[in-house]
């Protein structure tokens, strides 16, 4: 079973030279600790800005220099910053190369729900559904279960959505998985994890392949 | 050019004209870049039944939750209310009500609202709750929802430098929704750090042009951090 960095690392293995990148609030955020060597990409925060860098030392704290998460941030060399319209013209016209989210459920038809548990005081979605609406190229970080042991790849989505029919790939603590056509697809488990526990965890339609590579945590893997 | 110079004396004769039931467009991500000293204002004029629009709603205590303190809003039209227990016990309560919006959504909206711009069609929020009673088109395969333009009675807008003819540099990541709130005021009244006489600011540089803005005033700002976050 991965731990978070690890499912951060499996993620980072998707990123290509020259990506523009919007990693979302929570565990995608570690994917920016694996940006692998040889590898540039910048990093967009949905408040307006292009070319998120590190936390700031003491001396470079600035209040007026935020992430989408509200954290403090600084910008990197060749940063841009914009307003909220453009920021999400960017997202929304399919400018960035690859969105990373977590979800609480995604089910076989790549519907995708991350934003509401009916019963319980809604935050809001922020900018998830722009992003999960405008994106092509989308990874869902999330585990493959619940806590208490509930599969979180479904036949159909229980909570209400965030976006429909726009999940293809998923990276869980067991798996990497796309869905095709109304199924999950096993392509690689993770080191240790059976095909077997991965079918029991697996409440949607599943399509196993002959085989499934465990997978590598290293860019250039096999 | 006096009929150009936006500056107001105080932060009273800024906000001269709020009445009760108005809808107001606030500038913020989270507390970055939001009008604090209008907020306050807002406050101090005990002006009530307010709809708010906001990405945010500020926390206890500080930003747009001061005027959550008394009460003072009833609707919210924001992206993210996470923030905020008092919020989320006077939504319960049922003395406020709350329209969540897509954050690009929410921008465009008020982008458009202030471009003269009734309605458009996004992919964004289709066959989700977002999409409930909204009318649904098909362009090129893909369904689209459509959402109505925001504009306000009031804006009320953090800048960073200005003009006395109101054109508004931000800073940094504080721009974020102020530029568009700043376009979409009936009565659009702008806070900044500094005031500096016409020809100082390069005109390649302003984010918000002078023609957008209303009101103008020089005030002092907390700006409180949400997360501070450094690096190890």
């Amino acid at each position: 079973m991965l731990t978070r960095q690890e499912m951060a690392q499996r993620v980072a293995c998707e990123l290509r030279d020259g990506y523009y990148v919007n990693l979302g609030i929570g565990i995608p955020t570690l994917v920016a600790n694996y940006v692998p060597p040889g590898v540039d990409v910048m990093l967009q925060s949905e408040n307006g800005l292009l070319g998120m860098g590190a936390f700031p030392t003491e001396a470079e704290l600035d209040p007026d220099m935020i992430n989408a998460g509200k954290q403090t941030v600084t910008a990197c060399r060749g940063a841009a910053i914009f307003d909220s319209a453009e920021s999400f013209a960017m997202i929304r016209g399919g400018h960035v190369d690859l969105t990373v989210l977590g979800a609480l459920e995604v089910d076989e038809a790549g519907n995708i729900a991350s934003w509401m548990i009916p019963g319980k005081m809604v935050k809001g979605m922020g900018g998830a559904m722009d992003l999960v609406a405008g994106a092509e190229n989308i990874i869902v970080m999330m585990t493959h279960a619940s806590k208490s042991g509930e599969s979180k790849l479904l036949p159909h989505c229980t909570l209400p959505l965030t976006g429909a029919g726009c999940i293809r790939r998923v990276v869980t603590d067991l798996a990497y998985l796309e869905i095709e056509d109304g199924a999950f697809i096993l392509r690689e488990r993770a080191p240790g994890v059976s095909v077997e526990e991965i079918v029991a965890k697996t409440a949607g339609k599943l399509i196993v392949p002959d085989t499934v590579p465990e997978m590598t945590l290293t860019p250039g893997g096999a | 050019m006096a009929g150009l110079d936006k500056r107001v004396a105080s932060y009273q004769e800024a906000l001269d004209g709020i009445t009760n039931d108005m809808t107001v467009l606030a500038g913020g991500f989270g507390l970055c870049g939001i009008p604090e000293n209008l907020i306050d204002e807002i406050r101090r004029r005990g002006v009530r039944g307010l709809t708010v629009v906001s990405n945010n709603c500020g926390v206890d205590g500080f930003g747009l939750g001061r005027l959550l303190e008394t009460r003072q809003v009833s609707k919210v039209v924001a992206s993210y209310v996470g923030e905020n227990a008092l919020f989320e016990q006077q939504v319960i309560n049922g003395s406020l009500t709350v329209e969540l919006t897509p954050q690009g959504t929410l921008a465009e909206k008020i982008r458009a609202g202030g471009a003269g711009i009734p309605a458009f069609y996004t992919a964004t929020g289709y066959g989700t709750p977002v999409a409930q009673g909204k009318e649904v088109r098909e362009f090129d395969g893909r369904h689209y929802v459509m959402e109505r333009a925001i504009s306000g009675d009031f804006a009320i807008v953090k800048g960073w430098k200005a003009d006395w003819y109101g054109n508004v540099i931000y800073r940094h990541t504080a721009r974020n929704f102020n530029p568009l709130m700043a376009s979409a005021g009936r009565i659009t009244v702008v806070e900044v750090e500094e005031i500096v006489a016409p020809g100082e600011l390069d005109p390649n540089a302003i984010h918000t042009p002078g023609i957008y803005v209303d009101r103008l005033i020089q005030g002092r700002f907390e700006k409180r951090i949400e997360q501070r976050t450094l690096r190890a």
